[in-house]
């Protein structure tokens, strides 16, 4: 399916539906469109305000990061703890926009994209256009369903930030939407007038 | 004058905190699955679908509804002939404590707003007391998560401002807090009173059932008005279109001064969490 056929049949309201391997290549990802409805199978990293402030002060000394961000997606989750023998709590995204004072340093850096909630601003849709990158959302206040998706979770940095530490996780077809695709489109930007002018 | 222990009132609490983040209203649930069956948009069907699932594995797995399991804000009448055997404010904190530890409820609560360390208990609450007639003592707990909370505004209108100043301001409200908010919304509108009150009459709005009604007919109105033009905005499940944007709209009001019209939205998600146990 070409791109003009995708986007015609997006027009018409269907889902276009994608699964991605990540890390994913670099082609994958810039093969993403806004609106597009992906199903994510592989290893991302968690880390939300706190943990991305201390990032920050970690490169500002010159001193390097707990994880490579580099080909990585970020999930930008505190989740509730895990009960006994569950893998994880409740995982649903946090607004993003917090995290666009230090999202285009990590974009520069490497990092795929990121996965939140609601809008980012121009600094780091200019910054998705820079190095190809994409910004996913997943569904608010769906954690509880989010979690299913989630097979192993591991504390890989910053434990003694409680719920905002550094996660590795393992997840199976964790259902997401991109918002920002590395050409710039901006779904949150066309998707309610195109609604209003479907009706 | 009725004693009431204050471990009683600590175990009580404890338990409201883990049931309201693992159970939405009957009310809420029909509220979604109505607009599930209406919407228009495919996509804001698909997610509607998929919030109504979110709160079944919710209450099967009692994993809670949403990760952000809130500062937890209370409302508290206290009878004139109660007398709590025990600090009542330790003790609703106390159970806070012990509710969001045993029940696997995140810890969202930092000391300090500047310096930022975690409590690592979620406490300390957000206590409002009002002091009534009776012998009883009646706890609402609101866990609030603040994805929305963060797109809450309070406006000080002026009385010229009028009907029309107020749905402005709503609407405007809304549309700002669009996908960062979590949509469809509840949303909490207090009207009247001062720059404080008008606040904590926004938050209490929300501790009232969707598809209930301010008792007073021109409120009323006014609720069901807005409720219509919000979701004309199109906004949608999610932020990404649709004819689903609040569930409901609740509005609280209070006498005010000559020379002002106070107005506070208190946005929140369909995960508008609150019980009310009566001692």
């Amino acid at each position: 399916m070409d791109l003009n056929s995708l986007s015609k049949s997006r027009d018409r309201g269907k889902i276009v539906e994608k699964k991605l391997n990540v890390p994913a290549k670099k082609e994958e990802l810039v093969s993403l469109r806004a609106g597009d409805y992906v199903y994510l199978t592989g290893t991302i990293y968690t880390a939300r305000d706190a943990a991305h402030k201390r990032m920050m002060d970690t490169l500002e000394k010159g001193e390097s990061l707990p994880i490579d961000v580099k080909d990585n997606l970020i999930y930008y989750l505190g989740p509730t703890p895990a009960r006994p023998g569950t893998v994880i709590g409740s995982a649903g995204p946090t607004t993003a926009s917090r995290m666009d004072k230090y999202t285009p340093t990590l974009l520069d850096m490497g990092m795929a994209g990121m996965i939140g909630k609601g809008k980012r601003n121009q600094a780091v849709l200019d910054a998705c256009v820079r190095n190809k990158s994409v910004y996913f959302a997943a569904v608010g206040g769906a954690g509880a369903l989010l979690s299913k998706c989630i097979k192993e979770s591991e504390v890989v940095s910053y434990d003694d930030l409680g719920t905002e530490a550094i996660r590795k996780l393992t997840v199976e077809n964790l259902p997401v939407i991109v918002i920002i695709d590395s050409e710039g489109n901006n779904l949150y930007e066309t998707a309610v007038e195109e609604f209003k002018k479907s009706l | 004058m009725r004693e009431i222990q204050a471990e009683e009132i600590t175990s009580t609490v404890a338990e409201m905190c883990i049931d309201a983040n693992l159970h939405l209203s009957k009310e809420m649930q029909c509220r979604i699955e109505e607009a599930e069956k209406k919407e228009k948009n495919p996509l804001g069907q698909k997610i509607l679908g998929q919030l109504m699932q979110n709160m079944s594995i919710a209450n099967q797995d009692q994993i809670p509804i949403c990760q952000d399991t809130g500062m937890s804000v209370f409302f508290v009448k206290v009878g004139q002939e109660v007398h709590v055997n025990g600090n009542l404010t330790d003790a609703i904190n106390e159970g806070v404590r012990k509710g969001y530890t045993e029940g696997y409820l995140r810890k969202s609560v930092v000391n300090d707003p500047i310096l930022r360390e975690n409590t690592k208990d979620n406490t300390p609450a957000i206590i409002h007391y009002d002091i009534v007639p009776g012998d009883e003592l009646t706890i609402t707990v609101a866990p609030k998560g603040f994805g929305s909370e963060n797109m809450s505004r309070v406006y000080m209108l002026k009385p010229a401002d009028g009907v029309e100043g107020i749905k402005n301001a709503v609407i405007e409200t809304v549309r700002d807090a669009g996908p960062n908010a979590c949509p469809p919304f509840v949303v909490g509108v207090g009207i009247g009173g001062d720059f404080e009150l008008v606040a904590e009459l926004s938050k209490k709005a929300l501790t009232r059932e969707p598809g209930s009604h301010n008792l007073q007919p021109h409120i009323a109105r006014l609720e069901e008005e807005l409720f219509e033009e919000i979701n004309k905005l199109g906004i949608g499940p999610a932020g990404l279109g649709g004819s689903t944007t609040a569930l409901a709209i609740n509005i609280e009001t209070y006498a005010t001064h000559i020379a002002g019209m106070p107005l506070a939205i208190n946005m929140c998600c369909h995960v508008d969490r609150h019980k009310t146990v009566s001692l």
